[in-house]
């Protein structure tokens, strides 16, 4: 996995509470193969029936093109457990979502792509998409060693990962070679008949 | 003794816990289904591993199969096939048993697995599948994992998990005629909202639980996750052995017996605290349908479309006001008399045998007015509707009556809606596009969609009369 300590990048504000994985990822994109896979992205908001670019949605907007990171709301991630929701995402350029709060599948698929969920309170997150819908192209900043999301202006705010998906990013740790180092304990709980 | 189900089925599955609270926790049982990125193969093969406890883990093709035949030639297109294939090569590679295409097991994967016997009380279960949440109406611990975690589990048959914190959901009361299972979870849902059980597992529990059918406890289990729950349980009690007894892979002779013992001091003790405790009158509910592009969004049949300038929470009435958008509903607009164009009877939620009853009692001896594909959620449901003569109901009534899979659930096997179209849904999620791009999904109980059927437009079933 790719390893995650300091993200500086464009911040796209997604407006709404239970923006579900349907919605990132339509279903109808499951089975494609993970070739630019960042074309299904919020496919069906981004692209109207046609194909063409929808101007009114916030991906499309000037300023906020190649985006590292979202702001959501609510009960982000919510629905499906599809993991190909995240790679998406990833392969769209996006690094971390801050929201109020997560689905919690899609929370945890985030942490093995790479993808940092940051949950951030609902005035915090909520000020922050009013900054960036007021000047497109603002750049937030995520240190994962810190534990802060800082705002162009300097202005930080402190946020608190999980202890163990936060070791994993930052060593870029491979959570199954991980595991494998306890492979004594699985089998001596398997010797045991539980 | 104290303690929740939750927390002894947890304490019982603990391999290793690390000081930051993060647990090792062993599977007992593992689906795998058709629908996971190629990397949840090639992750193993990368790392030259195989699979720790094949026979652990069970593996069937559901959501990319075509419900027109049982070959894989009539799959949609190459790139699905070749996904079914995948799974068929990784599993023989690995030992796993499959239930292919032409073998009557084969279904979706949260019909089989009790169906089979394979899910069990006590057990911890999961799937690359959100719905694995249905595995708790046995007693078990059954939840959704993403891809990679399929991965770890494949290599270790465990799962690095933070403990999740309990509610306890009751049900009290009587339910009217014509409310079932599905009413009493999309009652809970609307109730609770979609975020209303995110990081919680919850116990169903109460005496309209209890009086519950096994079959009714899966479809309220299935969409735990819909309330956003890690978990739904049922405590395992008579019903749930009398379901289990005989099942292929459910235990035999003095080993059944010794398996009942321990399955029945699952249950929750009498002073087990839930974090959260939640209260329903299944007596207060009617036929549910939602209206909206959010399972919370549901209300009795006999209600209206909310006007959503009477909902003071900014985002909600936002998210409300573009779900009625989409949907082609003004606030205020009776929900009985809406005009459906297709009409979809199946899935992991509705597919089982006791649901296709309940479609085909209204059917009877009546005529579907709009298309109405039924789609059983295995093949042996498949064969058990047909030796019960349920078959011959639906298709004297016009239904189109399949083969197992997912279907129109989730539109990702050539079943799909046509942009616009309006569909009464006995599944799970009614989100944007869920159906196909554009789809507009109202989802209520099999009666309900076989209602739905005949009338052509959303019907309360309690009108209609039974035939």
């Amino acid at each position: 996995m790719e390893r995650f300590t300091r993200l500086s990048g464009v911040a796209v504000p997604i407006e709404g509470a239970d923006i579900d994985t349907d919605q990132i990822l339509p279903a109808r994109f499951m089975h494609k193969r993970r070739v630019e896979y960042g074309q299904y992205c919020f496919h069906d908001q981004r692209l109207d029936t046609t194909g063409r670019p929808r101007p009114d949605f916030v991906l499309n907007r000037p300023g906020f093109r190649q985006p590292a990171i979202l702001v959501g709301d609510r009960n982000f991630g919510c629905g499906s457990s599809r993991e190909q929701a995240v790679h998406t995402l990833v392969d769209f350029g996006i690094r971390s979502i801050i929201a109020v709060s997560f689905g919690d599948i899609f929370r945890t698929n985030c942490l093995k792509n790479g993808l940092l969920p940051v949950t951030q309170p609902e005035e915090i997150v909520r000020g922050l998409r009013a900054g960036l819908t007021a000047s497109p192209g603002l750049h937030l900043t995520i240190d994962l060693e810190s534990e802060q999301v800082i705002e162009a202006d300097g202005t930080a705010h402190v946020f608190s990962a999980d202890p163990f998906g936060r070791s994993c990013l930052l060593a870029g740790l491979d959570e199954i070679d991980y595991t494998l180092t306890l492979l004594d304990r699985v089998s001596a709980f398997e010797a045991a008949g539980q | 003794m104290s303690g929740t189900m939750f927390e002894k089925i947890w304490d019982r599955h603990k391999v290793h816990e690390r000081p930051d609270g993060q647990t090792l926790l062993y599977v007992d049982r593992h689906y795998v289904g058709d629908d996971l990125p190629l990397e949840a193969f090639e992750t193993l093969r990368r790392k030259g591993l195989k699979v720790r406890r094949p026979e652990l883990t069970f593996a069937m093709p559901d959501h990319y199969v075509s419900t027109r035949g049982r070959s894989l030639a009539d799959t949609v297109d190459a790139e699905r096939r070749e996904l079914i294939e995948e799974l068929v090569r990784f599993t023989a590679e690995n030992g796993i048993s499959l239930f292919p295409l032409d073998d009557i097991r084969q279904g979706i994967v949260h019909v089989v697995g009790p169906e089979q016997g394979l899910s069990q009380p006590g057990m911890t279960i999961v799937c690359g599948d959100s719905h694995t949440s249905t595995h708790g109406a046995l007693g078990a611990l059954g939840f959704g994992i993403g891809a990679a975690e399929v991965s770890h589990v494949f290599a270790t048959q465990t799962l690095w998990q933070r403990r999740p914190r309990t509610m306890r959901v009751t049900v009290s009361g009587i339910p009217g005629p014509s409310v079932v299972a599905k009413d009493v979870i999309m009652g809970i849902i609307a109730q609770i909202g979609v975020a209303g059980a995110v990081g919680h597992v919850i116990e169903y529990a109460g005496e309209t639980i209890r009086e519950l059918s096994m079959e009714g406890r899966m479809t309220l289990c299935n969409m735990s996750i819909e309330a956003g729950a890690r978990a739904g349980m049922v405590a395992p009690d008579e019903v749930t052995f009398a379901y289990l007894a005989g099942r292929p892979f459910a235990p035999k002779g003095a080993e059944w017996d010794e398996a009942v013992v321990r399955w029945r001091a699952l249950a929750s003790e009498a002073d087990a605290a839930f974090d959260r405790e939640v209260r329903l009158d299944a007596a207060t509910l009617a036929p549910m349908v939602s209206w909206g592009t959010s399972p919370e969004d549901a209300g009795p049949i006999t209600g209206r479309v909310p006007d959503p300038r009477g909902i003071a929470d900014p985002l909600k009435r936002s998210r409300i006001e573009k779900g009625l958008a989409y949907m082609g509903l003004q606030p205020g607009a009776a929900l009985e008399g809406l005009a459906v164009d297709r009409v979809f009877i199946g899935s992991c939620t509705n597919g089982r045998i006791e649901d296709l009853r309940l479609a085909a009692a209204v059917l009877e001896g009546r005529r579907a007015t709009v298309p109405t594909l039924v789609v059983p959620g295995s093949g042996t449901v498949r064969a058990q509707a047909e030796a019960e003569g349920l078959d011959r109901i639906f298709l004297a009534a016009g239904c189109d009556w399949r083969h197992a899979g997912c279907s129109m659930c989730l539109a990702i096997n050539g079943d799909m809606l046509a942009e616009g179209e309006r569909c009464a849904s006995t599944t799970n999620r009614n989100f944007v596009g869920r159906q196909g791009r554009g789809s507009r999904t109202h989802l209520m109980s099999p009666a309900m969609a076989a209602a739905a059927a005949v009338a052509g437009r959303l019907t309360d079933v309690r009108q209609l009369g039974m035939a």
